[in-house]
């Protein structure tokens, strides 16, 4: 803040005050560097060593030969591939749905609360449970959805069917949180740029990509950003629906089979990094194009 | 602490109070363990009468210990992975582990179960068949007491087949003849990509004289039997006489599947019968065993051991009484009685041929069973063990499993030589805990 414009002055107070303030955030900043800063730390450390719990005894320092075995095996491509598909596809349908149904939520007039209740329900499920009766439901002979839509096959044991209804599974449960977060977005848009925007002739449609979308931005950014990240860790559904068979396991759950299931530490160690760098290119590719592009920051960051 | 105390106090004189409450909670909870007699925990597989077992025992041990029954999960790969990771941050509070028979090697390697030497060994061996003691055994030295073994038959309804198929080329014929005439035909296995498809796998490759590793477990070894196994599985699976999914059933799907009335022919463990009697008491008499099928006819099937050994934790603080008490929970008596409640097929021959009924002061009636009464497919499961394969038993086990299972799923599209190719290359590489496993 203050090295932007060169270094001011301070007053003694001034000064004071500040190292007040800084002690007065120490217990804060060493705890976070205790359980979070550690933890990265010490997996970036296990992926440098063949570790395996069963064979203790042969633990060893082995620069990265991990990285080398995970990023040549097909597996992990595999799996990297499913879950990119997985979160492009999801997040893209959320993001239309979500849109559709703050809309809706936004502009209802009678039982207001009600309506926002009711379509926050399926956010409210507990995954592993929602998963369960998804399950159940494209089960043959138990569940009422395959029974009346795909009836005679199993569509969980293929691959393309199991994948889109993971996607479903996943659609269904947190649209509700996009709309939520984009609800908050719409509540920014000015009714009187609106009602400008009318008289000058503009139609529905127009002030919607033309002056809604813009001032929504930065609700934007962060309701794709939070899901994407989210997505990209799926774990629970795919856990319940499909186990990871067929080519339906994510990078989480391959990561959870090296580590905790293989006892491998250096192998799902590196996963875990592995991981740790996607999301946070992720979140850095998306504040590079949206950031700059969201209003009040193209003029020097003042906002 | 009620809340309204709390009410209108500073917060600092609320966190005080919650402290000290935390603390006098802590001291209370040291009080609990130091009270009454030892404690001895077991960390076993949720089993329906188990806890009459460990009260047996409690009863014989007469106050010196007190045996805890903690249930594990259901699912096998949740149980091993809960012990394994109190095992490896050094856990003082189990004593007694209930593992599956694939475990032993790998928790004997991992420095995490005791070996038994002695008079205890002698005892955890006595009487025991061959193929449960070679699950507890690892590099020539015993970790576990085999608790109970197991060995799939071949179940069937005398109603829609009243002589049940020799080999499997029958049953695939007796199958596709019974689709024809519009009746139950298809034949239910474990077929989800897990442990069971691993376990119909090797049973085939055992049977057809094959072997997937080298006896220590060390290295692959993929022979013309586990080939043609591979062709068999694939037969069986892509000819539409199997499930639609039969790529996601597990033990208990499968039993549901033919309890339904959708199969003709169910290959899978005798706790079938345990359900099926409860279920379905009215068909019982027409629900029949017979010996797993042959896969090369005149060489008799060599099926596959599961169960379940109980070892003593490395880590327990109680060991003598630990061995003592796990040599109770599976004691011939004790066998007999979860045998013939919860249809666990017992480790010891002799159980096999006891008649006497559980109140032996009593005839044997159905309302005091003896084995002949509850477990009528005795013989069937002592002849099967005679000549049942055990899994390879290597520390690397689970590695290995996961990896099969990868490959061999969906079965319908195996390509016997490419597959067995992918199969010699991923295996070694598993066995030394290189690499990735999917």
């Amino acid at each position: 803040m203050s090295h932007r414009k060169g270094k001011p002055v301070l007053s003694e107070g001034k000064k004071a005050e500040r190292r007040l303030g800084l002690w007065l955030c120490a217990p804060a900043f060493i705890v976070m560097i205790a359980v979070t800063g550690y933890p990265i730390v010490y997996s970036i450390w296990l992926s440098l060593q063949r570790y395996d719990l069963r064979f203790p005894a042969q633990q060893e320092f082995i620069g990265f030969a991990n990285y080398g075995a995970v990023l040549t095996s097909s597996y992990w491509w595999t799996a990297f591939g499913t879950t990119m598909f997985l979160t492009v596809v999801s997040v893209a349908i959320e993001f239309v749905l979500g849109m559709a149904l703050a809309l809706i939520m936004h502009r209802t007039l009678v039982g207001r609360g009600l309506v926002r209740t009711v379509a926050l329900i399926p956010y409210g499920i507990v995954t592993v449970v929602a998963a369960f009766s998804w399950y159940f439901a494209w089960t043959p002979d138990t569940g009422y959805l395959a029974n009346s839509l795909a009836s005679g096959g199993a569509p969980l044991t293929e691959q393309w069917p199991s994948l889109f209804i993971i996607i479903l599974a996943e659609v269904w449960k947190t649209t509700p949180f996009m709309a939520l977060l984009l609800m908050a977005g719409l509540a920014l848009v000015p009714e009187d740029l609106l009602k400008a925007a009318a008289m000058d002739g503009a139609s529905a449609w127009q002030r919607f990509t033309k002056v809604m979308l813009p001032v929504m931005k930065p609700a934007i950014l962060v309701a794709l950003l939070f899901r994407t990240l989210d997505a990209f860790r799926i774990f629970d559904n795919i856990y319940v629906l499909t186990n990871g068979a067929q080519d339906t396991g994510s990078v989480s759950m391959m990561t959870y089979d090296n580590l905790v299931k293989g006892l491998n530490l250096g192998i799902g160690s590196t996963m875990a990094v592995l991981i740790f760098i996607t999301v946070a290119i992720i979140a850095f590719l998306f504040i590079k194009v949206f950031g700059t592009a969201a209003p009040g920051t193209d003029d020097g960051g003042k906002r | 602490m009620g809340k309204k105390r709390l009410r209108g106090r500073s917060p600092a004189r609320t966190g005080a109070l919650l402290a000290a409450g935390l603390m006098t909670t802590g001291l209370l909870a040291a009080c609990g363990t130091g009270g009454g007699p030892m404690k001895i925990n077991v960390y076993y597989a949720p089993e329906d009468n188990f806890q009459t077992v460990v009260d047996n025992c409690n009863k014989a041990a007469n106050g010196r210990y007190e045996i805890v029954y903690n249930k594990l999960q259901r699912g096998a790969d949740d149980q091993r992975i809960q012990m394994a990771r109190r095992l490896a941050a050094g856990d003082t509070s189990m004593d007694i582990l209930g593992l599956d028979v694939t475990w032993v090697s790998e928790f004997a390697e991992a420095g995490w179960s005791e070996e038994w030497t002695g008079q205890n060994k002698a005892a955890a061996s006595d009487g025991v068949l061959q193929g449960p003691l070679e699950t507890a055994t690892y590099e020539g030295k015993l970790y576990a007491a085999p608790k109970n073994t197991n060995v799939q038959l071949l179940w069937y309804d005398d109603r829609i087949t009243p002589n049940p198929p020799k080999t499997w080329d029958e049953m695939m014929q007796m199958s596709q003849q019974l689709k024809k005439e519009g009746k139950p035909y298809s034949i239910v296995f474990t077929g989800a990509q897990y442990e069971g498809l691993v376990v119909i796998y090797n049973t085939l490759v055992e049977s057809l004289g094959g072997h997937i590793l080298s006896d220590d477990g060390k290295s692959v070894v993929m022979d013309q039997g586990a080939v043609d196994a591979l062709a068999l599985l694939k037969q069986v699976t892509s000819s539409g006489i199997t499930d639609p999914s039969l790529t996601n059933q597990k033990e208990d799907d499968v039993r549901q599947t033919f309890q339904r009335g959708n199969a003709a022919f169910e290959l899978n463990w005798p706790f079938v019968y345990a359900s099926y009697a409860e279920e379905k008491p009215q068909d019982l008499s027409h629900f029949k065993w017979a010996v797993y099928p042959e896969a090369k006819a005149g060489m008799p099937a060599k099926t596959t051991i599961g169960g379940y050994d109980l070892a003593v934790s490395t880590y327990s603080q109680h060991k003598p009484e630990a061995f003592e008490a796990a040599l109770c929970l599976r004691s011939a008596e004790n066998q007999k009685f979860s045998a013939i409640n919860d249809g666990v097929p017992p480790t010891i021959e002799s159980v096999y041929h006891n008649d006497v009924p559980l109140d032996p002061s009593k005839p044997a009636s159905n309302d005091n069973p003896n084995m002949a009464i509850k477990y009528p497919m005795r013989d069937t499961i002592l002849d099967a063990l005679k000549t049942a394969a055990v899994r390879p038993l290597s520390p690397a086990y689970q590695n290995a499993s996961t990896v099969m299972s990868k490959i061999l799923s969906p079965p319908s599209e195996i390509d016997p030589p490419v597959t067995a190719q992918q199969l010699r290359e991923q295996l070694s590489d598993a066995l030394q805990s290189k690499g990735v496993i999917p």
